[in-house]
């Protein structure tokens, strides 16, 4: 929308959309939509499951309803010209997976199975449901205070500060939390924290500020070498450290999900900033070389790897792998049409059936149908994040939004592709779908960000202000 | 629960996730096909023309600077506005700070421009508040209007400054 011809030196033409360029009465009615879908899903589950529609249909409703008008009148009031796409999706996707965690509170056997481990069930759905207000808080802080993407550019190399600290301080004795292995979260106030999920969206700071800079140097003093391009080691080097030292962190964290997470918004971040194919050559030896590396030498990823390999083989020993197996079998029984929300039996999976195999619920109440067209939603993020980076002026924004809705693709592709066997399972969750405050939180702050930078993008060329003194940024009325 | 309304619940309910879907797809057509080229500063602009009741264009400029400019100088340009080149659109508050155009990265309009240099040209404010461009030392040189810049220039409101591709001008 905001791409610009010069057809003559008298005028400059803007291609801009025909009819309203804000588009923010269209978001409200796909907003409407989304949040009447989840509310059909609830009463849907609920007959179901006890043959009455859930006593809770209408506060559930209201809520979900409110949240999304909230962060409607804010996009409305402070990025009117965003692309009308991303709150609605992101409020279908939180709302679905609301649903669903609902969904699998009223299982008994997930109850039993948490009674026997902890002594206690307690529901997942209500600190769900404020997890997502205070994302949705997050969300509209962000718009609120931050009004335009190019003041982060200030803030590079303390976000590369703050970012490793973030990666640091699940291993700070105290702080940190070992939780099955996996030493991600730090406990803070009675809540546990997953400090990576935000390290995902701060690091992308520091890469776009950083690329930005040293862009040209990276893409053009090269040398060749082996028929690639190698950039000089003092334009590399820094970011090469950064990123080296936050991916050993994370292998030390036993956070491999994210690990490649960050690898691969970086290649993606390089690739985009420098144009060199030689890249994406290079983060895939790279990666293929991490892996076999990290699977011969760490045990528990030995074991993940093993269950990729033989999802049904560990029955016949131990069964203690019989997760993956489950999913996979949940999603083979949902076949094309599913068994309807409610009617299946996802909850075999036991442990992390509602984070990180929440998608195997999906694949089978939903099948093969829902489960495409919860993909396609992502899918759907992901382009207006790509088109929010074409569309974007500046170099600064175009390679946060792509590092931005890089690391969403990446992280879905990881979760996806775990839990329905394409790829080792490395346990991260499913954004916006999966129970798990920081994920829900970071990636509504993550959406805001992509709609301030579409906001800055999609706002057609500037008329004068009215009130000059009134205008610190330019917020600009037509 | 009967078996059949479930069922109907069931296939219902993909069939609303796919509309969504669809409806989705249909909002973003309009970034293929509904777009069109707008003449900034012709026809758009002409009801406000209008309503800017106080505006005094100075001489020699074109009709497309207006605003009402209901508060501060007459005829002070307020922010500095690229309407050519791949930055278009952007705009800068003028707050009496000096503006530095060029490639390098601390400047304050960092240009995208092949034939600008890294430290191109300042446009500040001088003593009695009027603008002033001042090429610095580039390579291919500003240009105000159709005259390449030797001396520091005033700035009139409005009047193209041009770096290589891309253009700027003072706007109220």
């Amino acid at each position: 929308m905001s791409s610009t011809t010069n057809t003559s030196t008298q005028h400059t033409s803007t291609i801009g959309a025909i009819g309203a360029p804000s588009r923010r009465n269209t978001e409200l009615g796909l907003l409407l939509f989304a949040v009447a879908i989840p509310v059909f899903a609830y009463a849907n589950v609920g007959l179901a499951i006890n043959g009455e529609v859930p006593s809770g249909l209408l506060a559930y409703g209201l809520g979900l309803g409110l949240l999304a008008g909230v962060g409607h009148l804010v996009v409305r009031k402070f990025a009117a010209y965003a692309d009308p796409l991303l709150l609605p999706l992101a409020t279908l996707l939180n709302g679905l997976g609301l649903v669903v965690i609902w969904r699998l509170d009223q299982s008994e056997r997930l109850q039993q199975l948490a009674e026997r481990a902890y002594g206690t069930f307690s529901p997942s759905a209500p600190n769900q449901l404020m997890f997502s207000a205070a994302g949705l808080a997050l969300f509209v802080a962000v718009l609120v205070f931050m009004k335009d993407h190019r003041i982060l550019q200030r803030y590079t190399y303390i976000s590369m500060a703050v970012a490793l600290v973030l990666l640091l301080l699940p291993l700070v004795p105290g702080v940190g939390a070992d939780v099955f292995g996996a030493k991600i979260w730090i406990n803070v106030a009675g809540f546990s924290i997953q400090p990576g999920e935000f390290a995902k969206i701060i690091i992308a700071i520091f890469f776009a500020g950083y690329l930005m800079v040293k862009r040209d140097a990276l893409a053009l003093a090269s040398r060749r070498f082996m028929g690639l391009y190698l950039p000089r080691g003092r334009d590399l080097g820094p970011i090469i450290t950064i990123w080296a030292v936050s991916l050993l962190i994370l292998i030390f964290e036993n956070d491999l999900g994210s690990s490649l997470l960050f690898f691969g918004m970086f290649v993606i971040m390089l690739y985009v900033a420098t144009e060199r194919t030689s890249w994406i050559v290079i983060g895939l030896l790279m990666s293929a070389g991490g892996a076999v590396g990290v699977a011969s030498f760490a045990s528990h990823v030995q074991a993940r790897v093993d269950a990729w390999l033989d999802p049904f083989g560990c029955y016949k020993t131990s069964g203690a792998c019989e997760q993956i197996g489950q999913s996979i079998m949940s999603f083979g029984s949902g076949g094309v049409m599913g068994t309807g929300l409610g009617q299946g039996n996802s909850d075999l999976i036991g442990f992390a059936a509602n984070s990180d195999f929440i998608f195997s619920t999906f694949g089978e109440e939903l099948g093969l149908a829902g489960v495409m067209a919860v993909l396609l939603m992502y899918g759907l993020i992901i382009e207006r994040g790509i088109r929010t980076a074409l569309a974007a002026r500046d170099p600064f924004g175009k390679l946060f939004a792509v590092g931005l809705s890089g690391a969403f693709a990446l992280q879905i592709f990881v979760v996806a592709g775990g839990v329905m066997g394409l790829i080792p399972l490395t346990g991260m969750t499913m954004p916006f779908l999966a129970a798990g405050g920081s994920s829900v939180i970071a990636n509504w702050a993550l959406i805001a960000i992509l709609i301030r930078i579409s906001d800055t993008a999609r706002r057609p060329a500037p008329t004068p202000a009215s009130n000059p003194d009134a205008e610190m940024t330019q917020v600009v009325r037509p | 629960m009967s078996e059949l309304t479930l069922t109907v619940m069931r296939l219902g309910f993909l069939a609303v996730l796919w509309l969504f879907v669809i409806v989705a797809v249909q909002v973003i057509r309009s970034d293929l096909f509904g777009t069109r080229v707008t003449q900034r500063g012709s026809r758009r602009e002409a009801p406000r023309q209008q309503a800017a009741a106080r505006q005094t264009p100075p001489p020699q400029q074109q009709q497309r600077q207006q605003g009402s400019g209901s508060r501060g100088r007459r005829g002070a340009p307020t922010k500095l506005v690229v309407s050519e080149g791949t930055l278009t659109g952007t705009t800068v508050a003028l707050q009496g700070q000096t503006i530095t155009l060029g490639r390098a990265h601390d400047s304050t309009i960092v240009l995208d421009d092949d034939y600008a240099s890294s430290r191109h040209a300042r446009i500040y404010p001088d003593r009695d508040g009027q603008w002033i461009v001042e090429d610095l030392g580039s390579t291919n040189g500003t240009y105000l209007d159709r005259t390449r810049l030797t001396t520091p220039t005033p700035v009139p409101l409005g009047a193209p400054i041009r770096i290589g591709k891309t253009v700027i001008e003072l706007r109220k």
